[in-house]
């Protein structure tokens, strides 16, 4: 069995009202930042069935802008975050959808920018979130470990070159593609911290195009 | 003692072979579990304390109706009502029930809380806590150890039932934070081990089978108001606890039904708004009015 923590139980300290409808959604959208890690020109998000049917009235929309604006779930200036000078760093829209093969609180946040992404997530439960994909490779970021996620190419020996440079515990590793040769991606969750110097180091990797360092979230 | 405890009967077994509280066994355990010291996870309990009572003292000034505009003033109302009029139960029966109310009634207007276990029950442990702490003069470390011990308790609940109310109900959520109060009261009322679980027992019993089903899928109606109900209640639980009433169904049993009603619920009834109160024809042309 896993280990659960008391803490919790009597925890977070949040915005209300609701741990999945309000807290998840501005967890998804700091992981959403947090990944992206530019200031966007525009962001898109596209809420699917409860979110987009009760969201409204749980604050889920001003959760996920609060979140991609890099605010807390114990942040009081989200309840008036539509009205905040912060809103106006970025052009941003939502979308309100019905799609039963997604997830009941799932939700598509399009960045528009120098790079755009769209990145993809569920807010599960209790507070508790899944990024699922990152444009169109699938992954699996929870904000619960501190997070390598790269893009490469698919060509052999990629994984042990990657690892061999990190030094630290990996608590789970995922590993997706385009097509064999093509672009791919590689998210490793860590048990530890590294270092800008490792960062460094990985991007003197022959055919690596992209690295994200996500530090985990608080909780 | 490093591994997890998820049972209540390890639990009573460890707190009686060590002669310790349930929160000196928690505090040793997620120190460890963490790699901080005890001193330091009291100190994120006390985050959470604090913050519970910033939400009552915010609560109790405020007025202004949620998003959706169906609730929000209902603090006011009682604390009016006890001005002219108190309470038939005293002082203590009065500051739970206001206190859960300005508790939940933040949460619904986006104001700052402490979800425990959950943000729709986040007021039910705090105004039993801190109603009856300022009312007996209890002092804050006792008050740190009252949390850790909720805490504990659903900790060990959540080890076989997610406290969810799309998973298992209301029974999951306010039920459990019932529980949750019950005990942690016994506790901080000087109930011993057995009297702690029994008054756990006792809350959890008497609201098996609570269904979830939020009218317009909002945490409004009928969470706001089952919050100061089931504060009181887990006093009720308390007081038979330490009076030595025993549950004829021990706690790890009891959870055991609180798991199988929760899968046995219809999915209906479990946060989908599709039946209950959620499909009353008054909750149906609310509905209607709020999302247009």
């Amino acid at each position: 069995m896993k280990q659960t923590s008391m803490i919790d139980i009597i925890s977070p300290v949040m915005v209300g009202p609701s741990s999945s409808h309000t807290a998840g959604a501005i967890r998804l959208g700091l992981l959403a930042k947090n990944i992206y890690n530019e200031v966007p020109d525009k962001v898109t998000f596209k809420l699917y069935n409860s979110f987009a049917q009760t969201g409204k009235g749980h604050g889920t929309d001003k959760g996920l802008l609060s979140g991609v604006l890099g605010l807390n779930v114990d942040d009081i200036r989200i309840k008036d975050i539509f009205n905040s000078e912060l809103a106006k760093e970025f052009e941003y829209e939502f979308q309100y959808l019905e799609d039963f093969n997604r997830h009941p609180n799932a939700v598509d946040i399009i960045f528009e920018g120098r790079r755009n992404m769209k990145i993809s997530g569920n807010s599960v439960g209790a507070g508790e979130i899944e990024i699922t994909n990152i444009d169109e490779f699938s992954v699996s970021l929870t904000g619960k470990y501190n997070t390598l996620l790269l893009i490469y190419k698919d060509v052999p020996n990629m994984i042990s070159r990657v690892t061999n440079s990190i030094h630290v515990n990996i608590a789970s590793f995922h590993c997706d593609r385009y097509a064999k040769g093509e672009e791919a991606s590689m998210c490793i969750c860590l048990d530890g911290e590294i270092n800008q110097k490792i960062i460094d180091f990985l991007y003197l990797i022959e055919d690596v195009y992209m690295i994200r360092y996500i530090k985990k979230l608080e909780s | 003692m490093n591994k997890s405890i998820n049972t209540f009967k390890e639990l009573a077994e460890v707190c009686q072979e060590n002669n310790k509280q349930i929160y000196e066994v928690t505090q040793k355990y997620e120190a460890e579990l963490a790699d901080i010291t005890e001193k330091d996870i009291r100190q994120i309990v006390k985050k959470s304390l604090d913050a519970m009572k910033e939400s009552i003292k915010n609560g109790l000034q405020c007025k202004e109706m949620s998003i959706s505009g169906m609730c929000g003033d209902d603090c006011d109302r009682l604390q009016k009502k006890y001005q002219t009029e108190g309470a038939i139960f005293g002082k203590t029966f009065e500051k739970i029930t206001t206190y859960a109310l300005a508790t939940i009634e933040e949460n619904l207007r986006m104001g700052k809380i402490a979800a425990c276990p959950t943000a729709g029950s986040c007021a039910i442990v705090p105004s039993v806590l801190i109603g009856v702490s300022e009312d007996f003069n209890i002092s804050e470390e006792d008050q740190i150890n009252a949390l850790i011990t909720a805490g504990t308790i659903g900790r060990i609940i959540s080890t076989k039932v997610a406290l969810a109310g799309a998973v298992a109900g209301c029974q999951a959520e306010c039920g459990v934070a019932s529980a949750m109060a019950a005990g942690a009261l016994t506790q901080m009322r000087g109930g011993s081990i057995s009297q702690i679980l029994n008054a756990v027992a006792l809350a959890m019993k008497n609201l098996l089978g609570l269904t979830c089903d939020p009218v317009c899928g909002l945490v409004e109606i009928p969470c706001v108001k089952r919050n100061p109900f089931l504060a009181i209640h887990s006093v009720t639980a308390s007081e038979l606890a330490l009076a030595g009433v025993e549950s004829k169904i021990p706690l790890d049993e009891v959870i055991d039904a609180l798991e199988q009603t929760g899968k046995l619920m219809s999915p209906l009834l479990k946060e989908s708004s599709q039946a209950g109160l959620a499909t009353t024809k008054t909750a149906l042309k609310l509905k209607q009015t709020l999302f247009k």
